[in-house]
């Protein structure tokens, strides 16, 4: 085999990063369009100029979210089983407002009576809001560990319910992921549209890029003065092939600050977030829309990255049983498994990549109510 | 602690509706993709813009049913993990593998250009559209081949291995995964199940259009195009869908008997019975119509093999179970510390039959101490209901006779240039649209059910692999999935409906619509 044991559960840490950073990229502002949808289009034929400029590659970009969940299941199956069961009712609420997209986009335009389209237009919106709040607030509460445990057979129970999700740590967290995704939305809206609606989405941008800025630094205190990290005390090798139930673990303050105090040049992660998001609000205002989009981009992946480096190596700590804690060294696949997954991504990513690059060429340009007009019966 | 019995049969009803409602949308989309591929491809080779306005009308009804496929969709992919947390943990090394693939690979590639087939008209050259629909076509059949792999291993999990120290299967070999035979057959039989389902939603709306005499042009070649391609997925559906693959893997074989309603083995020649109403107390099927001969040469391809009966699996599972009481004694020893050689030798030798033992788990937590009666309860469970298994196969099969039938006959009258005459053809063509749906929902709970009790054949139980979840969230989630669907459901048919009677008129070139 070509990587070690160790090295290829170091690789997976990097790989699921990077399929959540695509996913928050891509389909983060197709999520941040739908939110704002009702706000910044005053009238239907605006609506839809909102609504085509993400039409046509909406779907595409929701693929890096269904190809995380099949790429976390195939990789760390234990944590799929544990997060998904137990942030049951979150992930099903999230289902729900997604539901709302595919069958949005498709089918609005396709009847003409108003009030159909307003059933849609609040359903994109919520299919946009809801998961965008969520994500934040499961993130939020990954930090502060989760309730649950496992028994001798590796069968976890849960003890916690979806109202404790909701605590005021959870919810900033919820606010900087929304305040990212509108602001990454309303960037990717200037790209796309022009005149009133740009407009709009540039006062947008300002808003919650100040919103964004406040929040996160706001959570980084929050988690470096009042918020328990978790530390391993002592585990099998990290090329050892173990169960979570393989060692021990202590909760202690400051602990998530272990990494960055360790390696300072991980301060990167949270100075690439902050920075991200002040050149973005430069670059909109000055009308460079390309510069904003990398810019919100960048922001996107700090932050990710800046949460995943506090917890490193926990995905998800328990609160109740910290010894049942999942990690990256014994939450994994065998090694057999990580290795062919790791082929499959090195294949078949940058093939994705490329071609999805190609689609937006052929799809680049503005959209506008006289694009609509033209088009009518065949756009959305 | 192991999931209350509530617990377990919602979660497979909400499991069952998510899926059966999933695979409304499936079929149609596999198979109208190719059609649309076909299409394109005689417009990029004659010119003719009837064929371009044919991929984009047929490319609407495509789309609409499209957006359900992709809800429904989501839910299945993460479904494992909220509802089937142990079964995830306990095969995730495995049967993720398919899943993350079928992301990569399949969802990327048709999700991606479906938005250039339908945006791209004026972007693209006529070859490079042609590219892209073709794009589409091949990423969702991509999807089924994964996913069938996936519930391939299901049925017959090759290539993998217990490990007690993670307490789960572990996989040993990619390439028996990938080269499972109960996969391949499931693949052609499943695929081939989606070209019937969109030949005869072309044909059938086709035929409205005939009957109420308009768009003639039109109509007459889609048709002629879903007859030809009809035909070849009909007599695949049917040739490759026999049972032939179904005497591997240990549920498959209970399967194929509870299909047959074989309650004992029979001395080959093996009859098969076509008719009949199985009674379970007598354990006998009463007024069989039986035909000599035929059930051996469709399962085994011969007339001297015998198949195994009701009766001689179970005794066979019986003494897995006893097996599986060993393994699960061992186990524990395994677990508390217990490291010498001989007890690993002794795990070794018994671990293929641990599921078995893990069957006795539902009436008792001391699986080494169980007694008579409950081994003998363990054993009648891994029978899965003859009756319903019995009668769903044979809609399944009656369904595909109607079907050939019409497709058969519209192809002939297509070659003889007088369908547009033959209302009564076209009338059952219309009226039998939703055939091919039943046969496929039939087809997966002949599938699926008759996989009960286990959820993984032979290694994993059902009643052990949900998550430990209050009953109220699941009815929560299960009402919402039933009032969601059918709302979108609604949508959807209201959409379908306006759309395929508007007819290609709704294209707006001004060519369309009059008698
Ligand atoms: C034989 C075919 C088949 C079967 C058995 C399944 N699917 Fe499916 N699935 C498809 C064939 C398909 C498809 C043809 O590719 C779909 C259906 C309609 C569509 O739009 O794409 C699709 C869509 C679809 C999507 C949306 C993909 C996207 O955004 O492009 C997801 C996440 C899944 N499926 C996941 C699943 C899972 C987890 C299944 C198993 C439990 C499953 N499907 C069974
Ligand atoms: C979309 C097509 C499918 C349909 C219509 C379908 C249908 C069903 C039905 C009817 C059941 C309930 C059986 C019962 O409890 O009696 C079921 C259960 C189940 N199926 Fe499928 N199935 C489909 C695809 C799949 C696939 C592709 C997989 C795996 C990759 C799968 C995995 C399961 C699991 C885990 C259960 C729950 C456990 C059980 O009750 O056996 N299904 N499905
Ligand atoms: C003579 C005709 C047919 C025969 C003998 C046949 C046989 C079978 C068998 C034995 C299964 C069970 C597979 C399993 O247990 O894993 C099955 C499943 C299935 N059938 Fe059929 N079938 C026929 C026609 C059809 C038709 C016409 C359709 C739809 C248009 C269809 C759709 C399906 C589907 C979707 C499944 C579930 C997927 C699978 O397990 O392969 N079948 N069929």
């Amino acid at each position: 085999m070509l990587f070690d044991y160790e090295t290829l559960k170091l690789i997976w840490w990097l790989f699921v990063g990077v399929l959540l950073v695509g996913f928050a990229v891509t389909d983060g502002f197709d999520l941040g369009v739908g939110a704002l949808l009702p706000f910044l289009g005053k009238n239907d034929e605006e609506r839809r100029v909102i609504i085509n400029s993400v039409g046509a590659t909406w779907e595409g970009n929701q693929v890096w979210f269904v190809t995380a969940g099949g790429a976390i299941f195939a990789a760390w199956p234990i944590v799929y089983a544990t997060a998904f069961s137990g942030f049951y009712i979150a992930l099903m609420l999230t289902l729900f407002a997604l539901f709302f997209r595919p069958v949005g986009f498709d089918y609005r335009s396709k009847v003409a009576d108003p009030r159909w389209r307003s059933v849609w237009d609040w359903g994109l919106f919520a299919g946009g809001f809801v998961p965008a709040l969520i994500f934040g607030v499961a993130f939020g509460n990954l930090l502060q560990g989760v309730p649950f445990s496992f028994d001798n057979d590796l069968r976890v129970t849960y003890s916690g319910n979806f109202w404790q999700l909701l605590n005021p740590f959870g919810l900033l967290a919820g606010t900087v992921s929304l305040a990212m995704l509108l602001m990454h939305g309303s960037i990717y809206l200037q790209i796309r549209t022009e005149g009133v609606i740009a407009a709009r989405a540039r006062f947008v941008t300002r808003v919650t890029g100040a919103v964004f800025i406040l929040a996160f630094v706001l959570a980084g205190v929050w988690i470096m003065r009042g918020i328990e990290g978790y530390r391993i005390v002592t585990m099998l090798p990290a090329d050892a092939v173990s169960t979570p139930l393989d060692k021990v673990v202590e909760k202690a303050a400051g602990a998530w600050m272990d990494n960055y105090s360790g390696h300072h040049w991980l301060w990167l992660a949270p100075l690439l977030a902050i920075v991200g998001a002040l050149l973005a609000i430069v670059a909109s205002g000055t009308k460079k829309t390309i510069a904003a989009f990398i810019s919100s981009s960048v922001m996107i992946a700090g932050v990710i990255f800046t949460a995943g480096i506090a917890m490193f190596p926990f995905i998800m700590p328990s609160s109740t049983d910290p010894g049942s804690s999942l990690t990256i060294w014994d939450a994994v696949s065998s090694h057999k498994t990580l290795q062919i997954m790791f082929w499959v991504v090195v294949i078949f990513l940058p093939i994705v990549l490329a071609y999805t690059s190609w689609v937006y060429r052929v799809l680049r340009g503005k959209i506008t109510v006289e694009s609509i007009r033209a088009n009518e019966h065949n756009v959305y | 602690m192991i999931p209350s019995a509530e617990l377990v049969d919602l979660s497979r009803l909400q499991f069952a509706v998510t899926a059966l409602y999933h695979f409304l949308f499936v079929p149609l989309t596999l198979g109208l993709s190719f059609l649309l591929v076909i299409m394109e491809s005689v417009y990029v080779m004659t010119g003719k813009e009837v064929y371009r306005d044919m991929t984009r009308f047929w490319g609407k009804l495509f789309g609409i049913n499209f957006a359900l496929g992709v809800t429904t969709g989501l839910t299945m992919e993460f479904q494992f993990g909220t509802n089937w947390a142990y079964y995830s943990h306990y095969v995730g090394d495995i049967f993720g593998v398919p899943l993350a693939i079928e992301g990569l690979m399949a969802f990327f590639l048709e999700s991606t250009f479906v938005g250039l087939f339908f945006f791209g008209w004026n972007k693209l050259s006529k070859v490079q559209h042609l590219m892209v629909t073709f794009l589409v076509a091949l990423g969702s059949n991509l999807s089924a081949l994964w996913i069938l792999i996936a519930n391939g291993w299901m049925q017959n999990p090759v290539g993998a291995e217990f490990n007690y120290h993670t307490m789960r299967m572990e996989m040993t070999s990619i390439t028996d995964l990938l080269f499972n035979p109960v996969a391949q057959v499931k693949f052609v039989h499943t695929v081939s199940a989606g070209y019937v389902t969109a030949s005869m939603f072309v044909l059938g709306i086709s035929a409205y259009y005939l009957l109420i005499g308009r768009d003639k042009a039109f109509a007459m070649r889609s048709i002629a195009v879903a007859a030809g391609f009809g035909l070849a997925s009909a007599l695949s559906v049917i040739v490759l869908g026999d049972a032939s693959g179904y005497t591997v893997g240990e549920v498959q074989r209970v399967k194929l008997a509870a299909i047959e309603a074989e309650w004992h083995t029979e001395k080959a020649p093996v009859a098969i019975t076509a008719f009949g109403f199985p009674n379970e107390a007598t354990q006998r099927t009463d007024y069989a119509i039986r035909i000599p001969y035929l059930l051996g040469l469709i399962a085994t391809r011969s007339v001297d093999e015998q198949i195994t009966g009701i009766a001689e699996l179970r005794e066979e599972n019986e003494a897995k179970i006893r097996n599986g009481m060993i393994a699960y004694s061992v186990l524990e020893k395994l677990r508390a510390g217990d490291a010498s050689d001989e007890t690993k030798m002794l795990f070794e030798k018994y671990k293929a039959n641990l599921g078995y033992g893990l069957l006795l788990k539902k009436y008792t937590p001391d699986v080494a101490d169980a007694t008579e009666e409950q081994i003998r309860m363990a054993s009648r469970d891994t029978i899965p209901g003859i009756a319903p298994m019995f009668w769903t196969f044979r809609i399944m099969v009656a369904i595909s006779l109607v079907i050939l039938f019409i497709i058969s006959a519209s192809f002939y009258y297509v070659a003889k240039r007088s369908i547009a005459e033959k209302k009564w053809l076209l009338k059952l063509a219309l009226y039998s649209i939703p055939l091919p749906w039943i046969a496929c929902e039939m087809g997966w709970i002949v599938a699926e059910y008759g996989r009960q009790p286990w959820t993984i054949s032979g290694i994993l139980p059902t009643r052990l692999s949900t998550s430990n979840l209050d009953p109220s969230s699941v009815y929560f989630s299960l009402a919402g999935f039933v009032g969601f669907y059918t709302l979108l459901l609604v949508a959807e048919l209201y959409l379908m409906f306006k759309y395929a009677r508007l007819g290609p008129q709704s294209l707006h070139t001004g060519q369309y619509g009059s008698a």
